[in-house]
């Protein structure tokens, strides 16, 4: 089954998620290609967080299917996501506050050497290596790597959140909210690195509630209102206010 | 992304203040040692020493059992009750194949594997519940705690197990080297014929459970800070949501932990009926595990996860160890103790919420 | 999320007895325990296990008060064991001192009870103001309260209560002898061989007041209301204007009265007082109140609720004990029927809200 004709590099098919008598993802069909940004919108409570969860293994759907590259990937935990290739960065960034940047890039995918041929044991040393290369690589500057988290700024901790992605090459990368608890400056950041993922043939998927930043990186907008997709449209064929009577329901629309 | 401006860390206070409080219980320990030195002689005798030392063995099994598990933010109530446990298990299966005609050695050798073995069910019941039946770790652990108990109890019939083989407490109890001042040193047992009117000036240096407990704990302490085991437990306690996402299988590491845990507890079991040639269940009393999380508390873990080192722990057994030796031989009331170990947890609380981000 | 679609009831018999499924289990319990053995289901065996079981059910109360604000108090038991010994001290020192003896008693109790609050404030203090966690405030406090019993009889049991204290602890509200009208607190003078029948013992009718008076407090005035508003949820509660950390003070002031009041009962009924008393009634009382259905967490449960809990364990102990079988299988139940509650709570339809995915 591998008909790849919309070139999508992620893409789920009718999926479904219910909670109890709770229908929070209704039938969603929505993609996303390579070197694209899509941005998902939607009210508090529409089910965009739902469906991130879903791309992220983190739940599994009830009904529908989950394609990567044209295939059905089976993702039914976080493990399978991240070997599929699909890296996300959550609004509370899911850092571990008490590790250092080199533990949070390398979490569950720790770098070990054998001691006497019999011992896993981390080698420290080259992860701390490679994290220092992937953050020049991005051009970001964190003062000690061997500072713990917690004594990071947000800016500086999204910056790890980020970096951990593309250290593990994904293909999809999904951002929830990734300016909301930034300054002005940190925020220009942030969409400048979404870009160069982007340049990078990397597909990005954002939820955002900031128009502006929706409509300054995103290459399509797709809007979710209680738990459906209620319309998508390429950002240079819309505008803000067509989105937000997307989003608010103002408009009766058909999908695509 | 350049270190900007609105970093939201704290002011950090000088390298050499964050050390002091990291280990703020090694130098209170030092600071006790000092004092009793001073206020009664017998303390810093190399007797008393090893012998305190000595005692603890079970303890610090405990303690670093505990240490993991608090670790990933959660508490085991049981270890205290599984050691007793297993104490009485030990001690009965070594009967039961004794009374089979199996040779003493045989019989205790083959009686601590199976117990060992059986020391991994009650953690193996209480990571399960824990994780598949999402039982807060408090009550999932007191449940055990009093099942635990019940079983011990039920085995023994409220009484110590004893008969057992006399080597036991032998082996227990010896000591590496034995010597006479100016004169001689024996290994492994005083020597042949030694007049026991004359044992009180023989010298005995370092009991065997020193190097078994350090090996042991040297060997966790490694797998908490250099493998991915110890980084994934730190990893769960310091964020959950974290680990999860990353791919970690948590549940099953939360598992882990718990056998683990009552498998040091188990360790601790036997070596209890080595050191006192019986087999013991644990009484109400006795507060074991109680002692392990002040322990592990004082040496720096916090109850909300995160911190913790192994390190760390073994110094808190040791200081509550101490400050009971010191007070005991000073003459001290033991209300004076129970203080202590008080303001000691509340000190250590108060460090932690003051230097949230030492490890 | 969505709009909610209404989450049906599961048929309302299911939701009725998953509710009250722990009242369910204890009367089971109890016909179990009939059968069993002659003689379980009297008034007598009634009067004992209330009677028994007193302390058991002050200090669940206590611990439940703490429970529902989110807490733990380890300490109660060494409280009730040191209460104990000091109201039976202060008596002493009072008749000593020239006091009459009903005035002693009266006095001796006041000022334990007043003493008792020390304890208490103390946990309070530390988990509201310094921010120390419950677990390891009341766990330092319950080694103090150790401690402090240990030095004050030093090594001895305290014992000695006068006989009047004795009579009031072991002696019941109604005494009804053949051929006598219901006498009030006195046991009728009777010839030997002649039944007496003796009906509600007074430390359960005090215990009983006591009790009530708590759970109205608890269910019915602001104070209730905020303990409950704390342990759902301390950053609602804060900025609904709730004193928090005074209210934690209180409860934990509270708790130890209880714990107090507890120990004095026990002083009254065994005419002695021991540091331990209460040290092994730590797992009953907090049991009790988790089958009771309260959450670790805080925000959930009631007296009510509690007492059943407390019950079904007293029904346990006084059924095995009168059908022969060991109390050490007691522990092993107690322990198993405390995991299983929990469990049951979570799986039963008692809440109304969708089951979410959260995990921990």
């Amino acid at each position: 089954m591998n008909e790849n004709a919309s070139g999508y590099l992620l893409e789920t098919r009718e999926i479904v998620k219910r909670f109890g008598g709770l229908t929070a993802v209704d039938r969603v069909s929505v993609g996303v290609r390579p070197g694209e940004v899509l941005a998902l919108v939607g009210d508090n409570g529409a089910g965009k967080s739902t469906l991130i969860k879903l791309i992220s293994g983190v739940y599994k759907p009830d009904e529908g299917s989950l394609l990567v590259q044209g295939s059905d990937a089976h993702i039914e935990s976080p493990r399978d996501a991240l070997e599929a290739g699909i890296e996300t960065i959550y609004q509370d960034l899911a850092l571990a506050e008490n590790l250092d940047v080199g533990a949070n890039i390398f979490l569950g995918r720790e770098r070990i050497k054998r001691r006497l041929g019999l011992f896993r044991v981390l080698d420290d040393a080259a992860m701390a290596e490679e994290a220092k290369s992937v953050l020049d690589r991005l051009d970001i500057r964190i003062p000690s790597l061997r500072s713990v988290i917690r004594t990071l700024s947000g800016g500086q901790r999204q910056a790890v959140a980020i970096s951990r992605s593309i250290y593990w090459k994904a293909k999809v990368l999904v951002m929830d909210e990734p300016t909301a608890a930034l300054g002005i400056a940190e925020q220009r950041k942030v969409l400048d690195l979404v870009r160069t993922l982007r340049d990078q043939g990397i597909g990005v998927i954002v939820i955002s509630h900031q128009m502006y930043d929706v409509f300054e990186v995103a290459d399509r907008i797709a809007v979710m209102r209680r738990g459906q997709l209620v319309g998508e449209r390429l950002v240079r064929a819309t505008d803000p206010d067509e989105i937000v009577g997307l989003i608010v329901g103002s408009e009766t629309v058909t999908k695509r | 992304m350049a270190d900007t401006a609105s970093s939201t860390a704290a002011p950090v206070p000088s390298p050499l203040v964050r050390a002091a409080a990291r280990n703020w219980s090694a130098l209170f320990l030092i600071l006790l040692f000092v004092a009793f030195g001073f206020a009664a002689p017998n303390f810093l005798s190399i007797q008393n020493i090893q012998s305190v030392v000595h005692l603890q063995t079970v303890p610090f099994l405990l303690a670093a059992s505990e240490t993991f598990v608090i670790i990933t933010g959660g508490i085991d109530l049981s270890i205290g009750f599984v050691m007793g446990l297993c104490s009485v298990s030990a001690a009965e299966i070594v009967q039961l194949l004794a009374a089979k005609g199996l040779s003493g050695g045989t019989a205790v050798a083959l009686a601590s594997i199976a117990v060992l073995l059986l020391s991994l069910l009650p953690g193996l019941v209480n990571g399960v519940v824990i994780t598949r039946f999402k039982v807060p770790p408090f009550i999932a652990t007191l449940g055990m705690w009093g099942m635990a108990n019940g079983l011990a109890l039920k085995l023994c019939d409220g009484f110590p197990v004893a008969g057992l083989p006399d080597f036991l407490p032998r082996l227990g109890n010896g000591y590496l080297f034995y010597a006479l001042p100016g004169n001689f040193v024996s290994l492994f047992d005083k020597p042949a014929g030694f007049p026991d009117a004359r044992i009180r000036e023989l010298w005995r240096l370092i009991p065997f459970s020193l190097p078994f407990i350090v090996a042991v704990l040297g060997f966790l302490a490694f797998r908490l800070s250099r493998t991915p085991f110890g980084r994934h437990t730190y990893a769960i306690g310091g964020s959950m949501d974290a680990a999860v996402r990353s791919g970690i299988d948590v549940d099953r590491h939360l598992v882990k932990v718990y056998v683990l845990s009552s498998f040091l507890a188990g360790v601790g079991g036997v070596f209890n009926v080595f050191q006192t040639g019986i087999g013991n269940y644990t009484t109400f009393n006795a507060s074991y595990e109680f002692f392990a999380i002040a322990a592990v508390v004082i040496g720096g873990a916090s109850l909300s996860g995160g911190k913790g080192r192994i390190f760390g722990s073994a110094v808190g057994v040791l200081v509550l160890a101490f400050l009971e030796n010191g007070l005991d031989i000073s003459g001290v009331q033991p209300f004076y103790r129970y203080i202590a170990v008080g303001v000691l947890l509340v000190v250590a609380v108060v460090i932690d919420k003051l230097f949230p981000d030492l490890l | 999320m969505n709009d909610k679609e209404k989450v049906p009831r599961k048929s309302t018999l299911r939701g009725f007895l998953g509710g009250r499924w722990v009242a369910i289990f204890l009367v089971l319990e109890i016909v179990f325990f009939m059968f069993k053995s002659q003689g379980f289901a009297t008034v007598n065996s009634a009067q004992i296990l209330l009677f028994y079981g007193t302390q058991v059910f002050l200090l669940a109360v206590a611990e439940l008060f703490v429970v529902v604000t989110g807490g733990i108090d380890l300490s109660v038991g060494y409280i009730l064991g040191f209460a104990s010994i000091i109201s039976i001290k202060i008596v002493d020192a009072l008749v000593a001192a020239g006091l009459s003896v009903p005035a002693s008693i009266l006095a001796g109790t006041v000022a334990t009870l007043v003493i008792g609050l020390v304890p208490g404030l103390v946990n309070g203090w530390l988990v509201a103001w310094l921010r120390v966690p419950p677990f390891i405030a009341t766990f330092s406090m319950l080694g103090v309260c150790h401690g402090v019993s240990e030095l004050v009889i030093n090594g001895v049991y305290a014992m000695g209560m006068p006989q009047l204290a004795a009579d009031i602890g072991n002696g019941n509200l109604l005494y009804k002898a053949p051929h006598l009208p219901f006498i009030f607190f006195r046991r009728p003078e009777v010839e030997r061989g002649t039944p007496v029948l003796a009906l509600i013992p007074n430390i359960v009718v005090a215990a009983a007041i006591v009790i009530l008076i708590f759970a109205f407090v608890l269910r019915r005035t602001r104070f209730g209301r905020h303990l409950y508003a704390i342990g759902g949820s301390m950053d609602a509660a804060v900025r609904a204007g709730i004193p928090v950390r005074r209210r934690i003070l209180q409860v934990y002031a509270l708790s130890s009265f209880l714990a107090s009041l507890a120990g004095v009962t026990y002083a009254f009924m065994y005419v002695s007082g021991k540091a331990d008393a209460g040290a092994s009634l730590l797992l009953d009382a907090i049991a009790a109140v988790m089958i009771g259905g309260a959450s670790m967490f805080g925000g959930t449960g009631t007296v009510g609720r509690t007492m059943i809990g407390a019950l079904v364990l007293a029904v346990l102990d006084l059924g095995l004990r009168m059908a022969g079988i060991a109390t050490f299988d007691k522990y092993i139940l107690v322990g198993a029927i405390l995991v299983l509650a929990v469990i049951a709570a979570r799986y039963l339809p008692e809440a109304q809200h969708p089951v979410s995915e959260d995990r921990k």
